[in-house]
């Protein structure tokens, strides 16, 4: 059973079109999706007192010299599952990043949580959860040890650790294997509990069926629902899109470092969940 | 913060038992460091009788540099330094963590190094006092002064060769005075060597300061 | 100069800006400096008496002040610019400690080859391990590290702070570097006249001194001029391709792998 903090689950209009046609974006400042009216960003059901988990606007973050996001407008509500996609090198992990606050915000806006990102971006980091596509996991460690500092060290115990083993299926017999003997797939969902048992409230995954079996899939798209009931907010990226837009409330596409259809609007059409 | 700074510490040693590093690697170059100076200062000759606190220190400097790269180097992969970000630990807790690991390790491989002295070069300790203290400061500056390069450096790609390029010269007030401290200690010269555990004490504290405060930019940005 | 193309394959708009790192300020601190070497050669190798005890080598102090002033004052903007950098995180800090540091390296190569001149002239070796001159290799083995830091190609924040904290790390160490090699060699050498300003000298000798060494930093500040100046345009250059590359970047859309060929 998947904890996050107590938040009450919020009453959100499903939103979960996918928006295929392009949005004129003339420069970094004005997206203006068509048919809607300018500057228009929540949808006409939601209380305006209501803040998105996730509010950027005109984000622009950089690597090095390069721009990765050259521009981005996105909302995601609360208790929302968010999928993005878009090819290679589009900018999805970027986003997911400066999500968590490890990326700065060189311009525009970016709220996460109700913190500003681009005047102090580590308060924000304690309460998300990235699933990146490194383990970050200590090689030499056992995984019951890496688990059990890193929970620790994210404030969470023991327990809450070995619970979250259990629940994405990693075999007790492998808890005192040092993680290098692990196959990829244990290794990740190894890391996956790691980041589950923080009780994280924004739960960013970058590609998190990547290398895990059906079954591991299965107990993936399980817990993001199951976060997502309880009032945690999920974004996550995926290739694969059979699975991925099953389970999403809303897709939205990341290309050239910006983001399609990143606004709530009201009147989108609901995507297929389960059908 | 000194239960995070406790936490990274103890993960800190149970890896280095884990991967036997230190123990297999690190000690066995220390040793050959010793016996090396012996090669190449001739025993028969009294120099290294007289030579003892420099030859100790210069072989405890070259294997902290190691135990140092080792130490950073594996928070560098896989991601760990974006993991201990997130995990909201201060990142002076997480600073004063790795500096009293470094210390324990740094400590087994002065024992062994002592050990190596008094049986190949004999070595008589006078005061032990005298040579524990200086020790202990000159220990502590290591690991501290260490950290923050180990840090700086430890997602360079040329961080085998920078790390012993900045820290050295950066040590070598620690090396001078350990090694008078100890040709006090082991000689049983008249006073002073007190105050050059004093001195030491200077580094180790201001270092540790340094450390814990800029620890966050090292985090962050380097 | 060719600009490496970027990741179109066009070649970035060229910065506009300043054509040189000259201006009014550094032309007259250029002139300033060249009437003070001047002056200064002409009261050093003439003017100027040869010392009671020293005899003609006291000239060499008069190059050997400057030098070994300018390392150190370039070194503590160095440091006070790491640690405003480190405050502010704004580029002129990192650029600032950045030139001052290289300068203050060059200097301390000139002290360190002016003391082993000195020391054949006096002592008839290029080397002793009097506190002066260890101190001095020390600071600089530490400030060709801060060079080496700095030579490390990385993005310009991480760059920016790695070298700043070198700066802080490193200036801290200074005083005591001193105190512990002054106990050590202090104890087996006099006094000696190197490094410090002998207040035996009288008249000429300390108009010399003191004319080369205001002219040392004058002579400095122009360098630091123009090579914060030179490294403010290279970063300007850098940054000119950005606007350029956002929209490169937001014209990835519409490439051929989002459209599915029936």
């Amino acid at each position: 059973m998947i904890r996050t903090r107590p938040n009450p689950p919020k009453n959100f209009p499903s939103t979960g079109s996918t928006y295929r046609r392009r949005c004129l974006v003339p420069d970094v400042g004005a997206t203006v999706p068509l048919g809607r009216s300018a500057g228009r960003v929540d949808g006409p059901d939601r209380p305006p007192a209501l803040a998105p988990i996730v509010r950027l606007r005109s984000a622009v973050a950089l690597l090095g010299r390069f721009p990765a996001l050259a521009g981005v407008d996105l909302d995601v509500g609360r208790g929302e599952i968010l999928l993005l996609r878009g090819p290679n090198g589009a900018g999805k992990t970027t986003l997911l990043r400066v999500c968590a606050g490890l990326v700065p915000v060189t311009s525009g806006t970016a709220t996460v949580l109700g913190e500003d990102l681009v005047r102090d971006r580590t308060a924000v980091r304690r309460r998300v959860g990235l699933l990146g596509h490194a383990t970050h996991l200590y090689q030499d460690l056992t995984v019951a040890e890496n688990v059990s500092f890193w929970a620790r060290a994210s404030g969470s115990t023991v327990e809450e650790g070995r619970a979250a083993l259990e629940r994405l299926g990693v075999a007790r017999r492998l808890w005192d294997l040092p993680v290098h003997a692990l196959s990829a797939g244990q290794r990740r969902r190894t890391s996956f509990a790691a980041m589950v048992c923080r009780r994280p409230e924004l739960w960013l995954l970058d590609e998190p069926h990547a290398g895990l079996d059906r079954e591991g899939r299965d107990i993936v798209d399980g817990l993001m629902v199951e976060a997502a009931s309880v009032g945690a907010t999920v974004v996550f990226a995926s290739h694969e899109l059979d699975r991925a837009t099953g389970v999403a409330h809303r897709s939205v596409t990341v290309e050239g470092g910006v983001v399609q259809g990143g606004l709530l609007a009201g009147d989108a059409v609901p995507a297929g969940r389960g059908s | 913060m000194i239960r995070d700074a406790a936490l990274v510490a103890a993960k800190d040693l149970r890896l280095e038992l884990r991967a036997r590093v230190g123990m297999g690697q690190v000690l066995p170059f220390a040793v050959l460091v010793l016996l090396l100076f012996a090669f190449a200062l001739d025993p028969d000759r009294g120099v290294l009788e007289r030579a003892t606190p420099g030859l100790f220190w210069v072989g405890v400097l070259f294997s902290s540099v190691l135990v140092l790269q080792r130490s950073f180097g594996v928070e560098a992969e896989d991601g760990i330094l974006d993991a201990l970000r997130l995990s909201g630990m201060a990142p002076a807790a997480i600073f004063l963590g790795k500096v009293a690991a470094l210390v324990v390790q740094l400590a087994v491989l002065e024992v062994v190094l002592g050990v190596g002295v008094v049986v190949f070069y004999d070595a008589q300790p006078a005061h032990a006092p005298l040579l524990l203290s200086v020790a202990a400061t000159a220990t502590l500056s290591i690991a501290a002064a260490g950290s923050v390069y180990g840090a700086l450096s430890a997602r360079l790609r040329s961080r085998d060769t920078l790390l012993p390029m900045l820290l050295l010269p950066l040590l070598a007030p620690v090396l001078i005075s350990a090694t008078r401290g100890f040709e006090v200690g082991l000689e049983g010269h008249a006073g002073g060597g007190w105050s050059w555990v004093a001195l030491l004490g200077v580094f180790a504290t201001l270092y540790l300061a340094l450390g814990a405060f800029l620890f966050r930019p090292l985090l962050e940005d380097a | 100069m060719s600009t490496p193309p970027n990741r179109s394959g066009h070649a970035p708009p060229v910065a506009s800006g300043p054509e040189s790192t000259s201006s009014t300020g550094t032309r007259v601190l250029g002139a300033a400096a060249l009437v003070g070497l001047a002056l200064s050669v002409v009261y050093g190798l003439f003017v100027s008496p040869p010392d009671a005890q020293l005899g003609e080598t006291i000239r060499m102090i008069y190059t050997h002040v400057p030098t070994v002033s300018v390392a150190y004052v370039a070194f503590v903007v160095t440091a006070v610019s790491s640690a405003m950098y480190l405050w502010k995180r704004t580029e002129f800090w990192d650029l600032l400690g950045a030139s001052s540091a290289e300068i203050g390296v060059v200097f301390f190569v000139l002290t360190i080859l002016n003391g082993a001149l000195w020391g054949k002239t006096t002592w008839g070796v290029f080397w002793r391990w009097e506190p002066r001159l260890t101190t001095s290799a020390v600071l600089l083995l530490m400030y060709i590290g801060y060079l080496a830091v700095r030579a490390v190609p990385a993005d310009t924040r991480v760059r920016a702070t790695r070298c700043a904290i070198v700066g802080l790390v490193a200036v801290v160490n200074i005083p005591i570097v001193h105190k512990a090699v002054d106990w050590w060699r202090g104890l087996h050498q006099g006094r000696t006249v190197l490094g410090t300003i002998d207040p035996e000298m009288g008249g000429n000798q300390l108009v010399a001194m003191y004319l080369s060494l205001a002219t040392g930093l004058v002579v400095f500040v122009w360098m630091l001029l123009h090579r914060f100046r030179v490294a403010y345009l290279v970063e300007r250059a850098a940054d000119a391709g950005l606007e350029e590359a956002l929209a490169e970047r937001r014209a990835e859309r519409g490439t051929p792998s989002v459209e599915v060929a029936p």
